[in-house]
């Protein structure tokens, strides 16, 4: 009990996936910075942000007080638990329970859920502006990112189970060094962009047209818990992508680097292209990416 | 020396209110975050709404509509909320003291944290007068 009580609050579960999340977005904004040709902010930055806003008032709209102050705890949650259950199926493959990749999947949604319970709850036109895009988005990205991931369970043989995936690719190597595997790799990773709400998928969350979409109403500790989500996906998403595709060879320094490199992806992606209107990114989602991983799909389903 | 004000002044996030300005401050502060003075490397940055920011940053001269829009803007931002007036219009009224339209100067609505002088004043007055008020925050001489 208490050991599982360990595992979920500090390692690997939400202090250490937090810890990395916020670093790893601090890469993000020194990187972006460095493209812009700027210095950009010191490596502490985001532990400060979170820090002040802990000590800011906390502002709650009349009305739907519960709703408006639980939803930012759903993510945090929800996104704990599949970094625990990420972080013990690599550190043990065989102790892992039948189905969790099935559970995963679920607890990924939640964090976009949350999103939009919290920004309805906040009874603010702009707000509801943007769930309605964050709606028509998750609408958009789950079938490709679904799709992708049933190629990886045709691969390792029809297992649910995140721990006999990386079983299975240890013994025969990654996923990705296929033909299926690359082609269910680039969906995925174009899903994790908008999962992670970042430009060109960002539509919920425009800074410059909605105000920040969502999150407009949000001050103080709730909004403190939204940045704390963001980190975490930015922690999971990656370690996830890693799971499923390349865990052929799990050291630790091999892990960093595959991290590393994921989110040198995500970066690159995001500096170097424009927001899409929402109709643009569903129109988007739904052509090539959906046709890449059915593709994938069937290539899995040759042997290939 | 207390944590959370500490916090406070290592990560400013910026509201922009523009109580009718002549848009001359708005692009001095905008130079302020461009690439040559950066400020995001002291964690200063540029929100949209008023529930995420730290500090209110007001040019221009109000006039009958905008001095209510300040009031609220003002109202609705979380506590602290540090005010800051940046130009000569913000700072005092100078030529449009004994205009029809203006009823009164900034500091008579919200409480002002610090005034930066200049019309309009340079990006490095931006920045030195940000410097003098996170002293003031933090209780330094």
């Amino acid at each position: 009990m208490i050991k599982a009580l360990l595992n979920y609050f500090i390692f690997p579960g939400f202090l250490f996936s937090a810890v990395v999340g916020l670093l790893s977005g601090w890469v993000d904004r020194k990187v972006t910075a460095r493209i812009q040709y700027r210095v950009g902010p010191p490596w502490y930055q985001n532990f400060t942000d979170i820090l002040k806003l802990l000590g800011k008032e906390v502002i709650v709209p009349e009305g739907a007080k519960f709703t408006f102050l639980f939803s930012p705890c759903l993510g945090v949650l929800s996104l704990s638990l599949v970094a625990v259950m990420l972080g013990k199926s690599i550190i043990s493959p065989m102790e892992s329970f039948a189905g969790d990749l099935i559970v995963a999947i679920y607890l990924l949604v939640i964090p976009a859920i949350a999103m939009i319970l919290g920004g309805s709850a906040s009874r603010n036109p702009l707000a509801s502006v943007g769930v309605s895009r964050e709606m028509k988005l998750v609408l958009a990205y789950e079938l490709p990112f679904i799709l992708a991931i049933i190629t990886v369970i045709i691969k390792s043989g029809g297992v649910i189970q995140i721990g006999q995936i990386i079983n299975h690719q240890i013994n025969y190597g990654s996923n990705i060094a296929s033909l299926s595997g690359i082609l269910a790799f680039i969906p995925t990773v174009l899903c994790m962009q908008a999962k992670l709400g970042f430009v060109p998928f960002d539509a919920s969350e425009a800074e410059q047209e909605i105000m920040g979409g969502i999150l407009i109403e949000y001050s103080g500790l709730p909004l403190a818990l939204f940045k704390l989500t963001k980190a975490l996906m930015l922690y999971t998403l990656p370690i996830f992508l890693i799971v499923l595709f390349g865990a052929g060879n799990l050291n630790p320094l091999w892990l960093i680097l595959k991290y590393i490199g994921i989110l040198v992806i995500i970066i690159l992606i995001k500096n170097t292209n424009p927001r899409l209107r929402i109709d643009q990114a569903l129109r988007f989602f739904w052509r090539i990416p959906t046709l890449l991983a059915i593709i994938a799909v069937g290539l899995a389903l040759l042997g290939k | 020396m207390n944590l959370k004000l500490k916090a406070l002044t290592k990560s400013i996030w910026v509201f922009h209110a523009a109580c009718s300005p002549c848009n001359n401050c708005d692009i001095e502060v905008l130079d302020v975050l461009t690439p040559r003075h950066d400020v995001e490397r002291f964690g200063i940055v540029l929100v949209g709404s008023v529930r995420h920011a730290d500090a209110l940053l007001v040019t221009g001269v109000p006039n009958y509509k905008t001095k209510e829009r300040l009031k609220k803007l003002y109202s609705q931002a979380p506590r602290p909320c540090l005010v800051i007036a940046v130009g000569n219009c913000a700072c005092g009224r100078i030529m449009f003291k004994d205009s029809y339209n203006s009823p009164c100067a900034v500091d008579e609505i919200v409480p002002v944290n610090v005034y930066i002088p200049g019309c309009p004043p340079k990006p490095e007055a931006v920045i030195a007068g940000v410097v003098k008020l996170i002293k003031k925050v933090r209780g330094e001489k």
